[in-house]
């Protein structure tokens, strides 16, 4: 079984984020960045299901130069190969441009099973895997807490406002599986050394017979228009409960400010 | 003018607030007409007429609700088809959510998730969309086919404008290969009494701090009406469903007051509740990040300062 991890290289949510002056797109080449938290979770789905059967694991990315760190990172963790989508012409890409560049290199990579985060941590639109279901005609079952590979059939618990759902499609299909699946592994010094001789290919969009004019900033569908960093909050109250007036104090803010 | 199409969100015709929201925003771009999926439309009309629906449509083949969300995509784009709305509106929630991105690829359309605020621009509706944990605010157009939105709750504040639409039956053809992932089993959670987290007025959030014990939180809660909400450290701890979790991986709130007990205020955390009019936090840590953001702060045991707080509040109550 082929399965292919869809991972995103972001903008490290912990260091400075920000938009580039010159056209408002996330800043991903100035800042340091990582290996979506988020799709850790589904290189950890990808390896269970390939332990508990039988499969080879690539991890496919799209993103600049450094997003190779993300494809490095799920090979330590013990997926099989990589493939990374990199072109001058990506930049700037959305959602609808990017999910067209996922579904054609997983058209070519042939994949029976593609395992996506629940979203991204820069955009966390939460919305490519539905739209990459969408182009390769595939099922998806979507935001998996728990998944199980039978054969075929691939069964998800899904936790939702109102209800747990259990999901159920058949082979090919697309998964993505939320924060709730299982604790993504750390790579062991075994894995980092054996991630450095596994293969890693690099595809441009001619090798997906994309035209330029369909991805990249000057196709967008949408264009952001303004930037606007949250003023700081003004600094506010803070008592200490020594004496016992904190729930006192606390009142009389809830009061005065009509919470009451 | 222009057809403005709204999904209607609802539980059994029992029409939620985002949609009230929701119907609120479409005036301002055009005539709101509402696409009702699912039964007991009948229910619903009086909710959809009082926010200003010039029409329903309403969608009752029950394939629609059997699968995932593929034939409710499907059965959009036939509507749009033959309506064709100058723009479209879904509920931001991870159905409405996975909606928009198939209709998106459909009618190959750019689509703006998560949008806090939807205003008529000149070439159409300009959003603002609240990002990097509510660090950035950002806005932004469509510019390319019928600009497809997800609002977030508390986006618009629900205003009445009296009609009485008329209800169209709409037939779909939905297709099989829509109908390939299904729901085989659905447990309903129970009903808690307490407001909807991502539409109440006021939330109370409890953390690790509280040591398991949310007791303190729900009473707290229940003395100002409020909604309960956790943190991840809380819920994977097993102490409170995830359903509750605020934060990035949970729900993003916008309520009058957010109220942190024993939360150290992570990034993460931050990210689901920065945008709240007031916050306050209760935390025995005064170098807890979560102070920064307060707009009042005790310093303390929360075991302590919840239970006399409560108390006092059900005084002056009564
Ligand atoms: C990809 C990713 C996604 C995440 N998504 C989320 C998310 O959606 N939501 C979320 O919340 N977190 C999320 N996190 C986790 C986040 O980083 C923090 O670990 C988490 O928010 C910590 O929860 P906490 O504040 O309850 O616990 P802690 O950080 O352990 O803080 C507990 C606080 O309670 C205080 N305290 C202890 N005892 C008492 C007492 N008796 N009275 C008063 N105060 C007391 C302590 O001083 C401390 O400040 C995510 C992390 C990652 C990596
Ligand atoms: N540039 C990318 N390269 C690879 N996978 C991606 C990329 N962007 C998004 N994804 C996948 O799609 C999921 C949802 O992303 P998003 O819709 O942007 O929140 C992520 O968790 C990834 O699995």
């Amino acid at each position: 079984m082929k399965i292919v991890v869809c991972a995103k290289f972001v903008p490290d949510a912990t260091a400075d984020r920000r938009f580039r002056s010159e056209d408002n797109t996330v800043d991903r080449a100035g800042v340091d960045g990582l290996l979506s938290e988020l799709d850790e979770y589904a290189v950890e789905t990808a390896l269970t299901v390939k332990e508990a059967g039988e499969g080879e694991v690539t991890i496919l990315t799209v993103g600049p130069e450094q997003a190779a760190d993300a494809i490095k990172k799920g090979l330590q963790m013990g997926a099989d190969a990589g493939v990374h989508v990199n072109d001058e012409g990506i930049h700037g890409s959305d959602a609808v441009a990017t999910s067209l560049i996922l579904a054609k290199a997983l058209g070519k990579l042939e994949a029976d099973l593609v395992v996506f985060g629940m979203a991204s941590t820069d955009g966390s639109m939460g919305v490519v895997p539905a739209m990459v279901s969408e182009r390769l005609g595939l099922p998806a079952v979507t935001l998996g807490s728990s998944v199980t590979v039978e054969g075929t059939t691939v069964r998800i618990r899904r936790d939702g406002d109102t209800a747990s759902d259990t999901v159920e499609g058949t082979l090919p299909l697309v998964l993505s599986v939320s924060d709730q699946s299982g604790e993504p592994r750390y790579p062991s010094f075994k894995g980092i050394m054996a991630a450095k001789k596994k293969p890693v290919e690099t595809w441009s969009l001619a090798d997906l017979e994309i035209s330029p004019d369909q991805v990249g900033a000057a196709s967008a569908f949408t264009e952001v228009t303004e930037v606007t960093a949250r003023p700081p909050r003004s600094a506010g109250t803070i008592v200490t409960d020594e004496d016992g007036s904190g729930a006192a104090q606390l009142v009389e803010f809830l009061s005065t400010n009509k919470f009451l | 003018m222009s057809n403005v199409l709204v999904l209607v969100d609802h539980t059994g015709g029992k029409v939620r607030k985002t949609t009230a929201e929701l119907l609120t925003i479409a005036r301002r771009l055009g005539e709101p007409v509402a696409v009702y999926i699912g039964e007991g439309v009948q229910d619903a009309l009086p909710a959809l007429g009082q926010y200003g629906a010039t029409k329903v449509i309403a969608l009752t083949d029950p394939e629609l609700s059997q699968y995932l969300v593929a034939p409710k995509a499907e059965a959009l784009q036939q509507v749009a088809a033959k309506i064709e709305p100058s723009a479209i509106l879904i509920s931001s929630n991870a159905e409405g959510k996975e909606i928009a991105a198939r209709l998106a690829v459909k009618l190959d359309s750019g689509l703006i998730t998560d949008a806090v605020d939807v205003q008529a621009g000149d070439s159409g509706p300009v959003t603002t969309q609240s990002v990097f944990a509510g660090n950035y605010s950002v806005q932004a157009k469509v510019t390319h086919g019928t600009p497809i939105i997800t609002v977030k709750p508390n986006a618009a504040t629900p205003e009445a404008a009296e009609t009485s639409p008329e209800v169209e039956e709409f037939d779909v053809t939905i297709s099989d290969a829509a109908k390939t992932a299904r729901i085989t089993e659905s447990k309903p959670r129970e009903a808690t009494g307490r407001p909807e987290l991502t539409e109440a007025a006021i939330i109370v959030s409890g953390g690790r701090g509280t040591g398991g014990d949310f007791a303190p939180i729900e009473a707290f809660a229940d003395s100002l009406g409020a909604a309960v909400g956790a943190s991840r450290a809380a819920v994977d701890s097993g102490w409170y469903p995830h359903a509750y979790q605020v934060g990035q991986t949970g729900k993003t709130v916008s309520p009058q007051l957010y109220i942190a007990a024993g939360i150290s205020g992570a990034i993460q955390h931050r990210a689901g509740m920065q945008t709240s009019k007031t916050i306050i936090a209760i935390n025995k840590d005064e170098e807890a990040p979560i102070f920064e953001l307060v707009d009042f702060g005790v310093v303390g045991d929360l075991h302590k300062v919840l239970p006399a707080t409560t108390t006092e509040v059900n005084n002056r109550k009564s």
